[in-house]
């Protein structure tokens, strides 16, 4: 049984020029252990998809539909003292910018023990010395004089960790890291991801990645969601989504990456931008902007159906497109440049 | 024959005073932003810069520019140089380089149209009439597919990726020589990216462009650049032509930056081990002496690396670097030079 089995998940917001579809029936689930990327443009809904499991929009505009199963509770019916039970303790967040996700007038080890004293009942003592021990988990030097230090005092790499030792604190079975990595230079990234698989190694949590970034996808996921335009379009284990991709949207991500370019060879954008989500296109939402696109894929929405009939895989994809011809476009389009491609 | 380069920076300097006290301030100490950074740009090629943020990339751009005025070093443009030139002198040579901003979002006046914006240049410029203007704006915004109809719009009225082009178009406009593009992609979504880069590219051949093309993702500075240069705390630590500088890397900072990009391919990245570099960027106030990456380098050698500069030195034709253990092999199999490895402090 998965750890968070989400069904049919979806978040509408009321705003001044109209409801906003920002997560429009999204299903997965996230097994113990297991890394579940899920990856989108800006704007996709992969945010609100995490904010919406944690409990955390706003109630005055937020319409929420479906199912969040965690542990026999479903998160989006429980009462709102039961989630903050949860919340920070079961389950727990990751920010996108460090810099703003941190209070600025308390200091760190007040941040960290506020973390852990919310959810037991512990002295302070011990709740210094589990906050301590958790910096030093994230490799920051010097923890203990550190614990006393404010959050302008670390860098950004710093406070990154600084809010993973804060969302670890407690051995969370399921941590949710929404962009953990955006804001963060390329080597201070690296450090990052590093700590973040050795910590699932260690601890033996679940993570749900939010990220806009292939690459780093391709570091640590075991299990990849592509979201376009409030909706799952493709879902698969790593090896599926990166060597045997089926829907159009996702070719387009990977033919826009210069790595996977030939030196000298153009990109293969996307065109257009991706669609407004108060009146999103009828039929497959991705149709506007796909060069396959046919008849079908106007008025009908496709449903996420697995790849070669059954559910004997994991690899599901929403394409009106014949899965012959699928497979033949994504071996021609990706195949060969996976295949060749060196370090 | 060799061709004077289009832009030839020496030495450049730009150092930001730190100071205390309200009426008689008094210089307590300095930002070595830019520190002793040299390098040339031929006429229609693409250099390329990167270097992790704080290492004085941009500052460097807006020395180049003159939007800042440097502290010591020298510039010159077009065979003229333009360190210190003022007035009449630099209002002319304004039109032959021009920038594109990172963010497309805070780069557009939210208050003018289009058309001005695009136009502006034009006009402080005097390259014409008001409808001949109008006209050379609708084809601007035509040349970076934009719709020419557009031409009365806000910004607001537009994507992340369209006022990028409407940047493009701006910068474009007098028919500028040279153009610094500073991360004019970092705050795009990956496929409208690499729709800016083909733009970009298709510009310089159509217009016989020179780019400086600033940015922090290395994928997207090979995808574009002819040379790369490699900046760490305000000094170029590598330059070479983009094959030689990704495929064998001499520099171990830009083998660390090179190893710590995410690859898109799992097999590939699941089977290499990176270089983790440990420990954040120093502070350019208070730089390491000598070679300013020796806290955190691998290959540091006490005595050496931490006593004497290493100076910009050719290792093989156009491949320049600035290190007294340049890497010999790609990738880095074994990194550490025995005996004497000091662990970095």
């Amino acid at each position: 049984m998965p750890l968070l089995d989400v069904k049919d998940l979806k978040t509408y917001f009321r705003t001044d020029d109209g409801i906003v579809h920002a997560v429009d029936g999204v299903s997965f689930s996230v097994e113990k252990g297991k890394t579940l990327a899920i990856v989108g443009e800006s704007g996709c809904g992969k945010s609100v998809t995490c904010m919406t499991i944690m409990g955390l929009n706003a109630k005055r505009n937020t319409i929420t539909e479906g199912q969040a199963i965690f542990k026999d509770r479903d998160l989006l019916k429980i009462d709102p003292d039961e989630l903050r039970k949860i919340r920070g303790n079961e389950i727990s967040m990751i920010f996108q910018d460090p810099m703003t996700s941190l209070n600025p007038v308390y200091t760190i080890g007040a941040q960290l023990r506020e973390a852990v004293q919310l959810h037991e009942n512990v002295s302070k003592q011990v709740a210094n010395s589990r906050s301590v021990e958790m910096l030093k988990a994230v490799a920051i030097p010097r923890a203990e004089t550190r614990m006393d230090d404010y959050p302008h005092q670390f860098s950004g790499g710093m406070r990154q960790r600084v809010m993973i030792a804060m969302a670890l604190v407690n051995n969370p079975d399921l941590l949710i890291a929404d962009e953990p990595t955006t804001a963060l230079d390329v080597t201070t990234q690296a450090q990052i991801l590093k700590l973040m698989n050795q910590l699932q190694r260690d601890f033996g949590s679940a993570i749900i990645l939010v990220t806009h970034d292939l690459g780093v996808v391709a570091e640590t996921a075991d299990d990849v969601m592509v979201m376009y335009a409030a909706k799952a379009v493709e879902k698969g284990g790593y090896e599926d989504i990166f060597y045997r991709p089926e829907h159009p949207y996702t070719w387009g991500l990977l033919g826009s990456l210069p790595r996977l370019v030939a030196e000298g060879a153009d990109l293969k954008p996307i065109p257009g931008t991706p669609p407004s989500l108060l009146q999103p296109p009828s039929g497959c939402r991705f149709h506007l902007r796909c060069t396959y696109a046919f008849s079908p894929c106007v008025p009908d929405v496709p449903e996420l159906l697995p790849v070669g009939g059954e559910s004997a895989s994991d690899h599901a994809v929403a394409c009106h497109l014949e899965p012959e011809f699928r497979r033949r476009e994504s071996h021609d389009l990706l195949h060969e440049v996976m295949a060749e491609q060196q370090v | 024959m060799l061709e004077e380069p289009l832009l030839k920076v020496e030495n450049l300097e730009k150092h930001f005073p730190i100071t205390r006290g309200i009426i008689f301030q008094k210089e307590i100490g300095r930002v070595r932003a830019v520190d002793g950074v040299s390098f040339s740009v031929n006429k229609g090629e693409t250099l390329g810069v990167v270097g992790e943020s704080g290492c004085g990339k941009s500052t460097m751009a807006r020395c180049v520019m003159r939007l800042l005025d440097p502290t010591g070093g020298k510039v010159t443009f077009d065979g003229q140089d333009i360190t210190n030139i003022k007035g009449n002198d630099l209002f002319k040579v304004r039109r032959e380089m021009m920038m594109v901003f990172q963010d497309p979002y805070a780069s557009l006046n939210p208050r003018k149209r289009v058309g001005s914006i695009v136009g502006e240049a034009l006009e402080v410029h005097k390259m014409g009439t008001a409808a001949e203007i109008k006209r050379k704006v609708q084809d601007l915004l035509e040349v970076v597919g934009l719709n020419p109809e557009h031409y009365n719009r806000f910004p607001f009225e537009f994507s992340g990726g369209q006022r990028q082009r409407i940047g493009v178009a701006r910068a474009l406009a007098v028919r500028p020589k040279l153009i610094v593009c500073d991360e004019p992609v970092s705050a795009l979504d990956v496929s409208v990216q690499a729709q800016i880069l083909n733009l970009l590219k298709r510009l310089q051949d159509e217009f016989d462009l020179t780019y400086v093309f600033i940015a922090h993702d290395l994928d997207v500075v090979r995808h574009i650049s002819n040379r790369v240069a490699v900046m760490y705390l305000g000094k170029v630590v590598e330059v070479g032509e983009g094959s030689q500088l990704y495929n064998r890397p001499l520099h171990p900072y830009s083998g660390a930056l090179l190893s710590a990009v995410p690859v898109p391919n799992p097999n590939v990245a699941r089977n290499r081990k990176p270089i983790v570099l440990e420990g954040d960027v120093p502070s350019p106030i208070n730089p390491p002496s000598a070679c300013r990456f020796h806290p955190r380098c691998p290959r540091f050698q006490a005595g050496v690396c931490d006593v004497d500069e290493p100076q910009l030195t050719e290792r093989e034709a156009g491949h320049e670097v600035a290190c007294h253990y340049p890497l010999e092999t790609w990738p880095m199999a074994d990194l550490r030079l025995e005996p004497g490895r000091v662990a970095a402090s």
